[in-house]
């Protein structure tokens, strides 16, 4: 403790010394897969970049790339802020509790995690709402699928992924009521080799809709060698599947949030916040809809999506029950913020046990 | 629960492809252990073939030099483990281990240009009548090349070192390499070639992964599979048509656990992704618990450094 205090009391005179020098505002990020991912890291770093891209001289930004969730992530938290950071964006939800343990250590450090839900004074949350654009990519799947099977490639049991598996089935079974998920959890965000093996499976499973909450392009390669089979992009656009298997995607946008937040600490004026936009903010983005999806199908997507844009919808309205049958919202009634962020149960008709 | 949605058929066939890395970089292991040689390295030379292969594949355009190039390259960086371990008589655990951490840190290196780029399609077997016969078309007659060459491999391992003369050598270096010296057989150069035919093995284990499987290049893409090679070498004892059964059945709790998952079945993942280590234990246990047995099993000078002085 001692020692850490003395080294923490170095950084803060190294800070107060190249600060009063240079006047720059030092920004680190700690990814969890590598900025090549073409995925959930990628749009991180073009975050990142834009913030760059804003301030120009002003900043200093740094990043560590494909770091472990738990207590690895912790030192690489405690390395960045004796560095001198003063404002760490940690990006992953496994990041959560490393990051409020860092941050009473440093609390003239700001930190921003990313999909979690714990606060402090010098730590702020943000998220995106995901769930949104899963009811774009429900409804499309829904349409699409001939087979009423539709396969989902999930990462971890935690209510972010949750949320959009609700979310997608619920918009599936409104266009097609015999639609029928099918689940597996990779139990990791990023493995190349466990998101192709688990994307074959389903498909021959006899799924022809693969829906993934992991951050590679596998899946899309998966569904293309397998032929009659589509997707859609996560985190980031992979247009390079398009326009078949990848029909659409979801696209992260973090760029206005990083560069605000920044200006924040710039200013004086960081605040603790718990930030949650969607479609409407545009930290969520829908990627183009392919000419694989039939016109009308297009047309009645993108008449949902700007439903969502301008929130005169919202993905979760009722009627909806818990899959155990018992009532959850009823009609009319749209979900609190609360019972979202912390969602546990899926939706009635889904036929999967939720791993604990 | 819907356990009919899982397909037998394609359950086999697939984990057939599953298998194929992990079965080519085993039975290339276990040449090099028969040899007397534990070589660790195995999941460094397999990432360095994934490398090479998937960047030649990439660079020319044809899957077949870029399996040339994985062999090639698992064979190049095993050739620094040999002459650690063979002339400069360094220890074979501790080698092992740094090739695997230095395979891995290089390809990370090659590979920054190579990620998310498409490999070009490696060729599938597609016979007109023959891979649409139910059950044994998609077993037998629909796979890429890498699978049959697997099994082509395996049982040429089988059969060098149970009928030739060569493989017979191979074998008495490993059970003593004092009196195979003796005897005027050369040691160290037939451990350099076992050492080197196990890297080019490991190598294509690597590229059937990253040109067939996945077929992408990520660094660290391996994840392991090159430990679960060395733990089925063990599992085997030491037997090449053992190796064969141990791969598809590790490879197939891989693919089993996922289909399980898809029907519905809430299982524990942790239990069936551990298993295959704890066969493995077992298996060790059983072995060691029987002492003559598992002296005819291993090679006797497995892991020990021969030096022509002594």
């Amino acid at each position: 403790m001692k020692f850490k205090s003395i080294l923490a009391g170095v950084a803060l005179a190294i800070t107060a010394a190249t600060g009063s020098l240079a006047e720059k505002t030092k920004v680190g990020f700690v990814y969890v897969g590598p900025v090549t991912d073409f995925g959930w890291t990628y749009e991180h770093d073009q975050g990142r970049k834009a913030v760059e891209a804003a301030f120009g001289d002003k900043v200093e930004t740094f990043y560590v790339e494909s770091v472990p969730e738990g207590p690895d992530s912790e030192r690489v938290m405690t390395d960045m802020a004796l560095k001198g950071a003063d404002l760490i964006f940690t990006t992953s939800f496994g990041y959560m509790d490393p990051t409020i343990n860092v941050a009473a250590k440093f609390p003239n450090v700001k930190f921003e995690h990313a999909t979690g839900y714990k606060q402090a004074d010098n730590v702020s949350v943000y998220s995106a709402r995901f769930y949104e654009g899963r009811a774009v990519q429900g409804h499309i799947a829904g349409h699409m699928t001939k087979s009423n099977i539709v396969g989902y490639i999930g990462s971890f049991p935690i209510p972010e992924v949750i949320r959009g598996i609700n979310s997608a089935y619920i918009h599936a079974k409104d266009v097609n009521p015999d639609v029928q998920f099918k689940i597996i959890w990779a139990y990791t965000w990023f493995d190349p080799t466990k998101e192709a093996d688990a994307a074959k499976v389903l498909i021959e499973q006899g799924a022809d809709v693969v829906l993934q909450h992991t951050d590679s392009t596998a899946p899309q390669a998966a569904a293309q060698a397998a032929g009659n089979v589509i997707t859609f992009g996560q985190a980031s656009d992979m247009a390079e599947y398009g326009p078949k298997p990848r029909v659409s995607s979801i696209i992260d946008n973090w760029g206005p949030y990083y560069v605000a937040r920044t200006q924040a600490v710039m200013d004086g004026t960081w605040a603790s916040t718990s930030t949650w936009d969607g479609i409407g903010a545009g930290m969520v983005g829908i990627g183009e809809i392919t000419s694989a999806v039939p016109t009308d199908v297009k047309a009645s997507a993108e008449a949902l999506l700007s439903r969502l844009r301008d929130g005169s919808y919202h993905a979760f309205t009722g009627p909806v029950n818990k899959q155990d049958g018992s009532a959850w919202l009823a009609r009319g009634e749209t979900a609190d913020d609360g019972t979202l962020a912390g969602m546990g149960f899926y939706v009635e008709g889904i036929d999967s046990e939720m791993p604990n | 629960m819907d356990l009919s949605a899982i397909n037998p058929t394609l359950l086999v066939a697939s984990l057939m492809v599953a298998s194929t890395p992990i079965l080519l970089a085993a039975i290339g292991e276990l040449v090099v252990e028969k040899s007397g040689i534990l070589n660790l390295g195995v999941e460094g030379m397999m990432i360095i073939g994934a490398i090479c292969g998937f960047a030649a594949a990439v660079v020319t355009g044809s899957p077949m030099v870029g399996f040339l190039c994985a062999a090639i390259g698992g064979a190049a960086v095993s050739v620094i483990f040999a002459v650690l371990t063979q002339y400069f008589l360094s220890n074979q655990v501790a080698s092992g281990l740094a090739l695997t951490l230095f395979g891995l840190g290089l390809s990370a290196m090659i590979g920054q240009s190579y990620v998310g780029i498409k490999p070009p399609t490696t060729y599938k077997l597609d016979l007109p009548l023959i891979s649409d016969v139910p059950i044994l078309g998609p077993i037998l007659f629909s796979h890429d090349f890498t699978v049959y060459a697997a099994l082509v491999l395996v049982l040429g391992v089988w059969w060098f070192l149970k009928y030739t003369r060569g493989g017979l050598i191979l074998r008495a270096v490993g059970e003593s390499h004092d009196a195979a010296h003796a005897l005027g057989y050369k040691v160290v150069r037939v451990r350099f070639m076992a050492i080197m035919f196990g890297g080019a093995c490991a190598g294509l284990g690597g590229a059937a992964l990253s040109l067939v499987r996945v077929p992408q290049w990520t660094e660290g893409m391996t994840a392991g599979s090159g430990w679960i090679a060395l733990a089925i070498v063990v599992f085997a004892s030491w037997k090449p048509e053992r190796v064969l059964l141990g791969a598809y059945l590790f490879g197939g709790v891989a693919i089993l656990q996922l289909n399980l998952q898809a029907a519905g079945v809430s299982i524990p993942v942790e239990y069936l992704s551990m298993s295959p280590y704890l066969i493995t234990i077992v298996v060790l246990v059983a072995m060691s618990a029987n002492r003559a047995k598992s002296a005819l099993n291993a090679p006797a000078a497995l892991g020990r450094v021969f030096h022509a002085s002594r």
